[in-house]
C-alpha cells in the first residue's frame, strides 16, 4: 500500500477495426503497403468527396459494445472534431460526441484484490489518421527538415472505448487491457497489434487520500505501446504524483509522454492552450439508427467470450483457476489448448505443456502462438508418447525443443535420436572439455557468481550432441570441471 | 431565325436530331460570342473549348450514324466551377485552388458525360460560392450582360451570364442560400435549387454542407425540367442523397394550375421590395388568379429570423469544410518557418476577404462556450423554419415570393457592406434552410432589368413547381434579351 494515497486510473483505448475497407470509402484499409498506396480522393480529403459510412464497422463496434454490457443507442451521430494537423487530411474528424454507440457498459476482472468491475463510458467509432514521418536525424519534429504523410491508414475504423477511473493499480489497468484485449480477439474485432498501433491505450491518473470520494488532480499518460509500457508508465507515474503530493507540491494536469528507454513519464511540449475541437453534427453523414433487430441479430452471434470460456475450462476440464485464466489470456491461445484437448491430450497435461516449455518459448523468443511450428495435434502425440511411457519428461522436452524448431513430428526425431540418450561419461567429458575451451567468458561468468551461464554450457554441450546428452550428466562433469558451485 | 446560341437547349435537340444543324455549328455560333464578349462579360474562369470541340465531334458522328448521343450532347453548357471535373482545374474562383486540377469528375458531371456533355468552360463565381454578385472571385468579377455596369448575381453569377449572353445554351450552378436563383433572376433566366438530396453533392466543393444543391441555370422552364431529368436520383457516393424514383420532368410541364392553392408568405412580400418588383411579382399573382388558382396571403413567422440563422449554419459549416485548404496536400502553399506558419501564411494569401469572414464568423459560432447561443439557436430556428413551411404546405401547393427584393445592383454598391449584400438573398434562405425546392422564373423588367419570381414547393415536388413555371411562362410571355446597345452587341 503506498503511504496514505490510493491512485485512480481511468483508461481510454483505441483499436483498429478489422473490417476489410476503410470506415468511409473502400479503400485497402490492411496494415502496411507503400506509403500512399491505399488511398482515394475521399480518405484523402479532396475537395468535394463525401463520406459513406461502413455498414461492417458499425457491426463490429455493436458486437464490442454488447460484449461490455453497453446498451446501444437506437440513434446515434457522427460529429466532426475540428483541429488542424497535416495526418488528417481534412483538417476535421469525423467521430462520435455526445451521441456515441454504446454507452454504460462494464466488465469485471479477477484480481488479487477479487472481482472488481470497471465501468465501459462509451465505446464510439471514428476514423483514424495517416501517419507523420519527420525528416531528421533524431526522426523527432524538433529540427527536422520536412515531413512526408502517409495516408494508408487515414480513415481505418476506429473504436474509442473510453473506462471510468474504476482501477487502483497498474497491475489491475494491464489486467483489464488483457481481458480486452482478449474479448476482440475472440470476437475478431481488431487484430489488437499494439506494436502496429491496431490496439492503443492512454491512461487517466491521479492520487487521492485512502478514503476520499473525490479525484485528484489527473495526468493524461501517452504513448505505452505493449502491456508492460502500461504497467510500468502507471507505476512511474503514481510514484512521482506521490512523491510530488507527499512532499508538499502539486499535481499538474497534463498529458504527460512515457519514455520507454529512460523509464519515466515526461510532459509533452505542447501550447499553452486548451484544444477547442468546436464538435458539431457531421452534416455529409445521416443519423444512424440501430434498430432493435439489428441489435439483437448482432447480440445472438456473440461468440463465447473469454471469462465464459474460463469458467468452461475450469469446469469442463478440470483446470485449476490460474491455468484456466492464462489459456484464454488470448483466443489463440485457448484455440490452440482445446485443439491439443480434442487431439486426445490430456487437459492438465496440455496445460502444464503449453504453461511451460511452450510459454517459455513464446517469451524467449517474442512470437505468437500463431507462428509455432509445433501443430497441436504433434503436441497431442508428444504428450501421449510421454503418458505412455515411450520417452522420458527430460527426453520430451530436448524432443519439444527440435519439434519448434523444425516443425517435424515428435515421432520421427524421437527414432533419429534412437531414445538413446549419450551417458557415456568419456564422451561427454570431451564435449564438456571443448565446450569450457570455446566458452571462457561465459566460464568466467559463471565464476563471477552468474548461475544462468551454467544453463548456457550444459545448452552448448545438448546442442552438439543433438540434444542427446543426458542433461543430468553434462550438469555434473561441468560443475565438477568448473571447480563447484557459482562463486564458490 | 434567331442564332444558333439563343435557342433553347430542346430546340437545338430537336434541330440536331433533324440533322437541320451540326453539334460543330451550334458550336462555333457559341464560340463566335464569346470571342465578341468574353472579355466584357468574363463569365469563364477556365475555357475548354477543345474538349467541347471533341464532344461536339463525338456527338455529330454519332448522330450521323443515325445514333442517339444523349441530351447533352452538342448543347454548349457552362458548368460552375465549384464542380470537381477530371482533369480540368477547378479553382471555386479562390487562389487556394488556383492550379488544381481534381482526378475525378463530379457525380453531376459523371451524369452528363454520359448524356453528351459537351462543356464550354469552367463559370465564374464568388469564391467558394460565398456571395451574391460574383464579385468575391479571386479570377475579377462577372458583369451582367443586361448592363454591364452590373452584377450578374451570385454566386453562380458566371453561369447565368454566360447563359444570358449566349457563351453557353444552358449551365450547372450550385445553391446555398440562393446562389442559383438568384442570378438566374438578374439575368432574366430560369434556375432551380432542387429538393436537398435530389441532386448528388459528389463532387460538388462543399460551402455549407446541409444547404448545398446542384441546379440548373437555363432560358426556359422545360430546359431546365431535361437538365434536371438528366443531374437528379440517388447517388451511393452520397450518403445525404434521397433513395427516390426521378419522375418524368417533361410530362410533367403538361397540365394546367386551375385550382391550384398559391401562398403568398407575407413575409417575403415585406418593406425593402423595390416598386417594379412588387408589381411585377402582383401581375404575375393576378395572372395566376386569372388561369384559375387560389391565390391567399399566408404568413409563416420564423422567416424573419431566416437570415440570421443561416449566417451562423451556413458559415459554421464552411469553416470545418474550409480547413483542409491547408497547403499540406494540394493548392496553394505559402512556406514559413514552421508548420504553423506555412498554415497561417497560406490561407492568409490564399482565400479572399469574404471567405475569411464567414471562416471566423464559423469558427467563432463553434467555439466551446458559444455553441449553445450560436450553432444551437440557429438549428432551433431552422427547425421552427421547416415546420412553418410544412404547415404552409398543409394549405397550399406552392408559395410564390420575389426571388430578390431588387433587380441587379451595380457593381461594387454593396462591396463594402456585406450586410446588404446578404440582404438580397432574403427570400432565397428560407428555401435552403427548409430543404425544399424552389424556381426563379423572369416575370418582368423593372428599368430594364429584368425581376424574378420564386416558386417554392413541397419535397420532392419539383413537378409541381415545374408545371407552375411553365404555364406562367406560357402567360407571361418573357422573351426579352440582354439589352443590345448598353455594351454588350
Amino acid at each position: 500500500m503506498m503511504g496514505g494515497y490510493e491512485a485512480v486510473i481511468g483508461l481510454e483505448i483505441h483499436a483498429e477495426l478489422k473490417t476489410h475497407s476503410k470506415m468511409f470509402c473502400s479503400c485497402d484499409a490492411s496494415f502496411g503497403g507503400e506509403p500512399n498506396t491505399k488511398t482515394c480522393p475521399v480518405c484523402l480529403g479532396l475537395p468535394g468527396v463525401l463520406p459513406v459510412l461502413n455498414r461492417r464497422a458499425v457491426e463490429l463496434a455493436t458486437r464490442l459494445a454488447l460484449a461490455l454490457n453497453c446498451t446501444i443507442a437506437p440513434r446515434c451521430v457522427f460529429h466532426r472534431k475540428n483541429y488542424f494537423y497535416p495526418d488528417m487530411p481534412k483538417n476535421y474528424q469525423i467521430s462520435q460526441y455526445d451521441l456515441p454507440l454504446g454507452v454504460h457498459g462494464h466488465l469485471d476482472l479477477e484480481t488479487e484484490e477479487g472481482t472488481i468491475r470497471v465501468g465501459i463510458t462509451r465505446v464510439h467509432l471514428e476514423e483514424d489518421t495517416g501517419k507523420t514521418v519527420h525528416v531528421s536525424e533524431s526522426g523527432r519534429i524538433h529540427g527536422s527538415e520536412y515531413s512526408l504523410e502517409d495516408f494508408n491508414r487515414a480513415g481505418v475504423p476506429l473504436l474509442e472505448i473510453v473506462t471510468e477511473p474504476d482501477m487502483r493499480t497498474p497491475e489491475q489497468a494491464r489486467l483489464f487491457m488483457q481481458e480486452l484485449k482478449s474479448i476482440m480477439e475472440h470476437l475478431e474485432v481488431s487484430d489488437c497489434k499494439m506494436e502496429e498501433g491496431s490496439l492503443r491505450c492512454d491512461a487517466n491518473v491521479s492520487l487521492r487520500p485512502v478514503g476520499s470520494g473525490e479525484l485528484g488532480v489527473k495526468t493524461e499518460v501517452k504513448n505505452m505501446n505493449s502491456f508492460r509500457a502500461l504497467y510500468r508508465a502507471l507505476d512511474y507515474e503514481i510514484r512521482r504524483q506521490r512523491e510530488l503530493l507527499e512532499s508538499g507540491g502539486e499535481v499538474v494536469q497534463e498529458t504527460r509522454h512515457w519514455d520507454a528507454d529512460a523509464n519515466v513519464t515526461t510532459p509533452l511540449r505542447t501550447k499553452e492552450y486548451a484544444y477547442d475541437y468546436r464538435y458539431f453534427p457531421e452534416p455529409d453523414l445521416v443519423p444512424l439508427e440501430l434498430d432493435r433487430e439489428f441489435v439483437e441479430g448482432v447480440r445472438a452471434s456473440l461468440p463465447e467470450l473469454p471469462a465464459d470460456r474460463r469458467q468452461r475450462f475450469r469446469e469442463a476440464y478440470g483446470l485449476p483457476p490460474h491455468d484456466a485464466a492464462l489459456l484464454t489470456s488470448s483466443k489463440a491461445m485457448g484455440d490452440y489448448f482445446e485443439a491439443v484437448v480434442s487431439a486426445g491430450a490430456p487437459p492438465k497435461a496440455a496445460s502444464n505443456w503449453m504453461m511451460g516449455e511452450l510459454s517459455a518459448y513464446l517469451n524467449a523468443r517474442q512470437v505468437e502462438i500463431e507462428e509455432v511450428r509445433v501443430t497441436p495435434a504433434q503436441l497431442a502425440e508428444l504428450i501421449g508418447m510421454v503418458e505412455k511411457g515411450t520417452v522420458s519428461v527430460t527426453m520430451a522436452k530436448g524432443v519439444f525443443q527440435e519439434m519448434l524448431e523444425s516443425g517435424r513430428d515428435p515421432r520421427s526425431i524421437v527414432e533419429e535420436k534412437g531414445a538413446t540418450q549419450i551417458s557415456d561419461q568419456g564422451e561427454l567429458e570431451a564435449l564438456v572439455e571443448e565446450v569450457v575451451r570455446e566458452n571462457p567468458k561465459v566460464v568466467e561468468d559463471f565464476r563471477g557468481g552468474k548461475d544462468k551461464a551454467l544453463g548456457f554450457l550444459v545448452g552448448q554441450v545438448m546442442r552438439k550432441t543433438g540434444g542427446r546428452a543426458n542433461p543430468q550428466l553434462v550438469n555434473e562433469l561441468l560443475l565438477k570441471k568448473l571447480g563447484g558451485a557459482p562463486g564458490g | 431565325m434567331d442564332e444558333l446560341r439563343y435557342k433553347r437547349a430542346w430546340e437545338l435537340v430537336e434541330m440536331l436530331r433533324r440533322r437541320e444543324v451540326s453539334a460543330l455549328e451550334v458550336l462555333a455560333s457559341v464560340r463566335e460570342r464569346l470571342e465578341k464578349v468574353e472579355e466584357k462579360v468574363h463569365s469563364y474562369i477556365t475555357l475548354t473549348l477543345g474538349e467541347a470541340e471533341e464532344a461536339a465531334r463525338a456527338a455529330d458522328a454519332l448522330l450521323g450514324e443515325g445514333r442517339e448521343p444523349g441530351a447533352a450532347a452538342g448543347i454548349p453548357m457552362a458548368v460552375k466551377d465549384v464542380l470537381c471535373t477530371r482533369g480540368v482545374r477547378t479553382t471555386c474562383a479562390s487562389r487556394i485552388l488556383e492550379n488544381y486540377v481534381p482526378v475525378y469528375d463530379a457525380t453531376v458531371v459523371a451524369r452528363l458525360k454520359g448524356a453528351g456533355l459537351t462543356m464550354v468552360g469552367k463559370a465564374n463565381m464568388d469564391e467558394f460560392a460565398m456571395g451574391s454578385s460574383t464579385e468575391n472571385s479571386a479570377f475579377g468579377p462577372t458583369r451582367n450582360p443586361w448592363d454591364l455596369e452590373r452584377v450578374p448575381g451570385g454566386s453562380s453569377g458566371g453561369s447565368a451570364a454566360a447563359v444570358a449572353a449566349g457563351e453557353a445554351v444552358w449551365a450547372l450552378g450550385s445553391d446555398t442560400g440562393g446562389s442559383i436563383r438568384q442570378p438566374a433572376a438578374f439575368c432574366g433566366l430560369v434556375g432551380l435549387k432542387p429538393t436537398y438530396g435530389l441532386v448528388s453533392r459528389y463532387g460538388l466543393v462543399a460551402f455549407a454542407s446541409s444547404l448545398d444543391q446542384v441546379g440548373p441555370i437555363t432560358r426556359d422552364v422545360r430546359d431546365c425540367a431535361l437538365l434536371l431529368s438528366l443531374i437528379a436520383g440517388h447517388d451511393p457516393r452520397d450518403s445525404t442523397s434521397l433513395q427516390v424514383e426521378v419522375p418524368d420532368y417533361l410530362s410533367a410541364l403538361e397540365g394546367d394550375v386551375r385550382g391550384l392553392r398559391v401562398g403568398v408568405p407575407a413575409e417575403l412580400m415585406q418593406e425593402g421590395l423595390t416598386p417594379g418588383v412588387r408589381s411585377a411579382v402582383e401581375g404575375a399573382l393576378e395572372l395566376l388568379s386569372g388561369l384559375g388558382a387560389e391565390v391567399e396571403e399566408t404568413t409563416l413567422p420564423h422567416l424573419d429570423y431566416a437570415l440570421s440563422a443561416y449566417y451562423i449554419i451556413a458559415p459554421a459549416e464552411a469553416s470545418s469544410n474550409l480547413a483542409r485548404y491547408d497547403g499540406v496536400r494540394y493548392g496553394l502553399r505559402v512556406e514559413g518557418q514552421d508548420m504553423l506558419e506555412m498554415y497561417g501564411r497560406t490561407r492568409a494569401s490564399g482565400f479572399g476577404a469574404e471567405v475569411k469572414r464567414r471562416i471566423m464568423l464559423g469558427t467563432y459560432a463553434l467555439s466551446a462556450g458559444y455553441y449553445e447561443a450560436y450553432y444551437g439557436q440557429a438549428q432551433k430556428v431552422r427547425t421552427l423554419i421547416v415546420e412553418d413551411f410544412r404547415r404552409a404546405f398543409r394549405d397550399f401547393d406552392v408559395l410564390v415570393s420575389p426571388t430578390t427584393p431588387t433587380p441587379a445592383f451595380a457593381l461594387g454598391e454593396k462591396v463594402e457592406d456585406p450586410l446588404s449584400m446578404y440582404l438580397s438573398d432574403v427570400c432565397t434562405i428560407p428555401v435552403n434552410l427548409a430543404g425544399i425546392p424552389a424556381i426563379s422564373i423572369p416575370c418582368g423588367l423593372e428599368d430594364g432589368l429584368p425581376v424574378g419570381l420564386q416558386i417554392m414547393g413541397r419535397v420532392l415536388d419539383e413537378a409541381t413547381l415545374l408545371r407552375v413555371a411553365a404555364v406562367l411562362e406560357e402567360a407571361l410571355d418573357f422573351r426579352e434579351k440582354p439589352v443590345p446597345g448598353r455594351g454588350v452587341g
